[in-house]
C-alpha cells in the first residue's frame, strides 16, 4: 500500500516536471533562430587586434528561470539580450559577442548549476542571474572566480554588497522604496496610503519596508499595510476590504504585474476605485491576457523604461522584439538589451581583447564601470558607484492603455 | 571475500564500496584536473541529497512510515546551521570544525522537532504520519519566512513576523524574514560530505543489524506481532524516526553552508517529493539502492544541459523507465544471478 502510494506521488512529480517542461516548448524555435543567427563572422578579425585595440569575439553567458513560474522574466532577459547581440554581430565591428543562457528554474541551487556550467563553457563575461536570490547565490562565486558581472534585473541589495566585481543594470530595491515614497510625496499623490505586498518575495518586501521606512521621514500616512504570498495569490478581498474601511485613498502595489492585474479587477468588483501607484514589476500589466486594460486607467509606476517612447532605438528595439518573439518588451528584455551594449561601450574604452583571461578583463571591465557613463534603453547619462547604477526612475501614467510619462 | 557477501554484510560491502571508491575517483579527478566546474559545483549537494535519502529511507523503507516533510527537517538544520556557523566564526576560526559543530546542532534541532512531530501521531495507526509530516514541512517554511534573527555586540537578537530589534553598530542580520539569508560564508567542502556521509551510514546499517533494527522492521511487518512479543511499538517508530529527522538536519546544514544564500522556500513540497523519489527509485529499504539514486538523479538534470529545452521531457522519461525498471522481471533476474555467484 506504502509502495503504491509512493509511487502515485512519484507519478505526480514526473507529471509536473513534463508539465513544467511544456511551457518553454514554445520557444524552442525562437532559439533555435537566434542561435543560427549567432554565427561568428568576425573570429579571424579578433585575433588580429591582440595590442591595445579591442576586439574579438568574447563569450558572454547569464543564467535565468527559463522555465517555471518566473519564465517570463528569464525569457524576457534572454530575448532582450540575444537582440543586442545579433545587432551587435551584424553591424560586423570589431568586438562580436557569443551569448548563452542557462536555465536556473529560479532556484539558488540550479543558478549555482548553471554558473558552473557556464564557466565550463568558457564564460568572460556574465549577465549573472535574472531573479535576486539565484544572482545572490552566484555573485559570490563570480567574485570568488574573479569573472566580471553586470545583472540585467536582479535588484537585491545583497547581489552587489561585498562584491567589487558585480554590478546592476536596474535600481536597487531599497532605491525604489525611497524613489516611489519621494515621488508620491512631492507630487502629493495621496494622503491615506495602503500597501499590499508579497511578504515572501524579496523583491516586493525589500521595496516595501524601504518605502516605509521613507514615508514615516516625510510624513506619509500609511493606513494599512497586508500582505500576501505566492500561495495566496489568488484572492485579494481581505486585504482590498481593509485598505477600503482605512478609508485609503491611494493604493501602493509594490509586487508584479499578475497579482496586480487581478487586485484591480477585484477593486473595481467591491466598487472600490482609489488612485494605484506601482513600481516596474507592474511593468507588463497591459499585456496580461484576458486582463481588461480599462481597469488599468490612471495607473501610476515607476519603470526605467517605456516601450512606447518615441526616440528612435527604442522603437527599433520594440519593433524587433515584436518581430521576433511577437510581444512588447518589457523592462526586463530592455535591461538586458542595455547590459550587451555597456559590455560592448566598456570594452571598446579600455581596448579589452577575446583572448585576455576572464580574470585580466575583470580588472578591465571594473576600470571602465566605475568611471563610465553609459546611456541606453533604460536611461540617459547611468553611472555606477559600489555596482549600484544611477539613473532616475520615470514616471508613467496609463492613459486610453499606453504608458504616458507623467511629468 | 565470501564473508563480505555474506547476507547479512552485504550491505555494508556494497555501501561502503560505492561510497570510497566515488570519493577516491572524485579525489583523483580532482587532483589531475580532470572535473568539469559543473561536476565540481554538484559534489557537495550529492553529498546532502544522498544523506537525506538514506535517512529518508530509515523512516520509508525500514519503519514503513510515509514522511512527506523530510525537507522540513532539512531547513531547520540548514538554518540552524547558519546561525550557529555565523555566531561561532570569531571563537572557532577553523572552519572544519565549526562546520561539525553546526551539524551536530542542526542535527539535534531537526531531532528535538522529530520528537515533537512523532510522540503525538506515532501512537496512532495508519498514514497519519504522511499527513502531519506534510503540514510539518509548510509549518517550518511559513515560520522560516517570518523569523528575523540578527546579531552584534549584545548577542543575538530575534523576532517573529517584524523586526521589531534594532541592531547596534556593526551588527548583522543572519535570518532576515522572507528575504532569507545572504552572504553566508561557504564552509562546506566535499571531504566534509563524504565524512557525513560515512557517518550517517555507519550508524543506519548498524541500527538496521542490531536488535532494535530488527524490532523496527518486526514492527513494519506485523505490529500485532510485535507487540505480542513485548516490543513497544510507539517506542520504536519513535526512534527510527528521530534518527532518520537528526541526519536530515545535518544534511541540511552541510547544503545550506554550500550556498551564499538560502530561503525557506527552497526546502519545499517539491524538496521532500524529491528525496521520496531517490528512496522509492532506490528501492524502498534498500540503503545502496538512495546512494546510487539521490547522486544519478541529482546528476541527471545537469548531464541534460546539453539537449536544452527537452531536458524536463527526458528526465521524466528516465524517471519513468527506471521505475519501470525497478519492477521488472530482468533486474530480478540480473540480481538473482549475481547473488548464486556470490553464494
Amino acid at each position: 500500500m506504502k509502495k503504491i502510494l509512493a509511487m502515485l506521488l512519484a507519478g505526480m512529480m514526473v507529471f509536473s516536471l513534463t508539465a513544467c517542461g511544456g511551457n518553454s516548448g514554445g520557444d524552442a524555435a525562437a532559439d533555435d533562430n537566434s542561435a543560427s543567427d549567432n554565427n561568428t563572422p568576425a573570429a579571424d578579425e579578433g585575433d588580429t587586434g591582440a595590442s591595445g585595440e579591442a576586439g574579438g569575439t568574447f563569450k558572454i553567458g547569464g543564467h535565468g528561470p527559463l522555465t517555471g513560474p518566473a519564465a517570463i522574466y528569464g525569457n524576457a532577459a534572454k530575448n532582450g539580450a540575444q537582440i543586442a547581440v545579433d545587432e551587435i554581430n551584424a553591424a560586423g565591428g570589431a568586438v562580436q559577442f557569443e551569448l548563452n543562457y542557462e536555465d536556473d528554474e529560479h532556484d539558488p541551487e540550479k543558478a549555482e548549476n548553471a554558473y558552473n556550467a557556464l564557466k565550463d563553457w568558457g564564460m568572460q563575461l556574465s549577465l549573472s542571474g535574472v531573479t535576486s536570490k539565484p544572482a545572490e547565490a552566484t555573485s559570490t562565486s563570480h567574485n570568488d572566480d574573479r569573472i566580471f558581472a553586470l545583472t540585467p534585473s536582479a535588484s537585491s541589495t545583497a547581489v552587489v554588497e561585498g562584491k567589487d566585481n558585480v554590478y546592476q543594470m536596474c535600481f536597487m530595491d531599497p532605491n525604489q522604496g525611497t524613489a516611489s515614497a519621494d515621488y508620491i510625496s512631492e507630487q502629493s499623490l495621496g494622503t491615506k496610503i495602503a500597501v499590499i505586498y508579497q511578504n515572501d518575495e524579496v523583491y516586493s518586501s525589500g521595496i516595501y519596508e524601504r518605502f516605509a521606512a521613507r514615508a514615516k521621514e516625510l510624513g506619509l500616512e500609511i493606513v494599512s499595510a497586508t500582505t500576501f504570498t505566492t500561495a495566496s495569490q489568488t484572492d485579494f478581498s481581505v486585504q482590498l476590504g481593509e485598505a477600503k474601511n482605512a478609508g485609503a485613498d491611494l493604493l501602493y502595489l509594490p509586487i508584479y504585474y499578475t497579482p496586480a492585474s487581478l487586485i484591480l479587477t477585484q477593486a473595481k468588483g467591491m466598487d472600490y476605485q482609489p488612485k494605484v501607484f506601482g513600481v516596474d514589476g507592474m511593468d507588463g500589466i497591459l499585456t496580461v491576457e484576458g486582463f481588461d486594460t480599462s481597469l488599468a486607467e490612471g495607473v501610476m509606476l515607476l519603470t526605467p523604461f517605456n516601450a512606447d517612447a518615441e526616440d528612435e532605438r527604442t522603437k527599433s528595439f520594440v519593433s524587433k522584439y515584436n518581430e521576433l518573439f511577437g510581444e512588447t518588451p518589457n523592462q526586463f528584455a530592455a535591461d538586458a538589451y542595455d547590459c550587451v551594449y555597456a559590455f560592448k561601450q566598456a570594452i571598446e574604452q579600455t581596448g579589452a581583447t577575446a583572448d585576455m583571461s576572464a580574470e585580466d578583463l575583470c580588472e578591465k571591465m571594473i576600470e571602465a564601470f566605475s568611471s563610465m557613463t553609459f546611456d541606453g534603453l533604460t536611461g540617459e547619462g547611468m553611472t555606477w558607484t559600489d555596482g549600484a547604477v544611477s539613473k532616475s526612475p520615470k514616471g508613467m501614467v496609463i492613459e486610453n492603455g499606453v504608458y504616458v510619462g507623467m511629468d | 571475500m565470501k564473508k563480505l557477501f555474506s547476507p547479512d554484510r552485504r550491505d555494508y560491502t556494497i555501501s561502503f564500496g560505492i561510497v570510497l571508491i566515488a570519493f577516491l575517483v572524485v579525489q583523483v579527478m580532482i587532483q589531475t584536473g580532470n572535473i568539469t566546474s559543473s561536476f565540481k559545483g554538484q559534489l557537495v549537494p550529492i553529498c546532502a541529497y544522498i544523506v537525506m535519502a538514506v535517512s529518508l529511507n530509515l523512516t520509508v523503507g525500514i519503519l514503513g512510515e510515509l514522511s512527506l516533510g523530510h525537507a522540513g527537517f532539512m531547513s531547520v538544520g540548514a538554518f540552524t546551521g547558519i546561525v550557529v556557523t555565523t555566531t561561532l566564526a570569531d571563537a572557532i576560526p577553523f572552519a572544519p570544525l565549526r562546520l561539525a559543530i553546526a551539524m551536530a546542532a542542526g542535527g539535534l534541532f531537526a531531532g528535538v522537532m522529530g520528537v515533537i512531530v512523532g510522540v503525538p501521531v506515532l501512537r496512532l495507526k495508519g498514514d497519519y504520519l504522511a499527513i502531519v509530516t506534510l503540514a510539518f514541512g509548510q509549518i517550518i517554511m511559513n515560520i522560516v519566512n517570518v523569523l528575523y534573527i540578527g546579531r552584534d555586540e549584545n548577542g543575538l537578537h530575534f523576532s517573529l513576523l517584524e523586526q521589531r530589534f534594532t541592531l547596534a553598530e556593526g551588527g548583522k542580520m543572519i535570518i532576515n524574514g522572507p528575504i532569507g539569508v545572504s552572504g553566508v560564508s561557504k564552509l562546506s567542502t566535499f571531504t566534509a560530505g563524504f565524512v557525513l556521509i560515512l557517518v550517517s551510514l555507519l550508524l543506519i546499517l548498524n541500527l538496521l543489524h542490531s536488535r532494535t533494527g530488527r524490532a523496527v522492521m518486526a514492527v513494519r511487518d506485523n505490529a500485532i506481532a510485535a507487540e505480542s512479543i513485548g516490543i513497544s511499538i510507539t517506542r520504536y517508530k519513535l526512534l527510527a524516526f528521530v534518527v532518520s529527522a537528526v541526519f536530515a538536519g545535518m544534511a541540511g546544514t552541510l547544503y545550506a553552508m554550500n550556498y551564499s544564500t538560502v530561503t525557506a522556500a527552497k526546502f519545499d513540497f517539491n524538496t521532500s517529493i524529491l528525496v521520496l523519489v531517490f528512496v522509492v527509485l532506490g528501492g524502498l529499504g534498500n540503503i545502496w539502492g538512495s546512494i546510487i539514486a539521490a547522486a544519478l538523479l541529482t546528476v541527471l538534470p545537469e548531464l541534460l544541459r546539453a539537449v536544452n529545452d527537452y531536458r524536463m521531457l527526458l528526465y521524466a522519461i528516465l524517471l519513468i523507465a527506471l521505475m519501470l525498471f525497478n519492477n521488472s522481471k530482468l533486474k530480478e533476474r540480473l540480481f538473482s544471478g549475481r547473488h548464486k555467484e556470490v553464494e
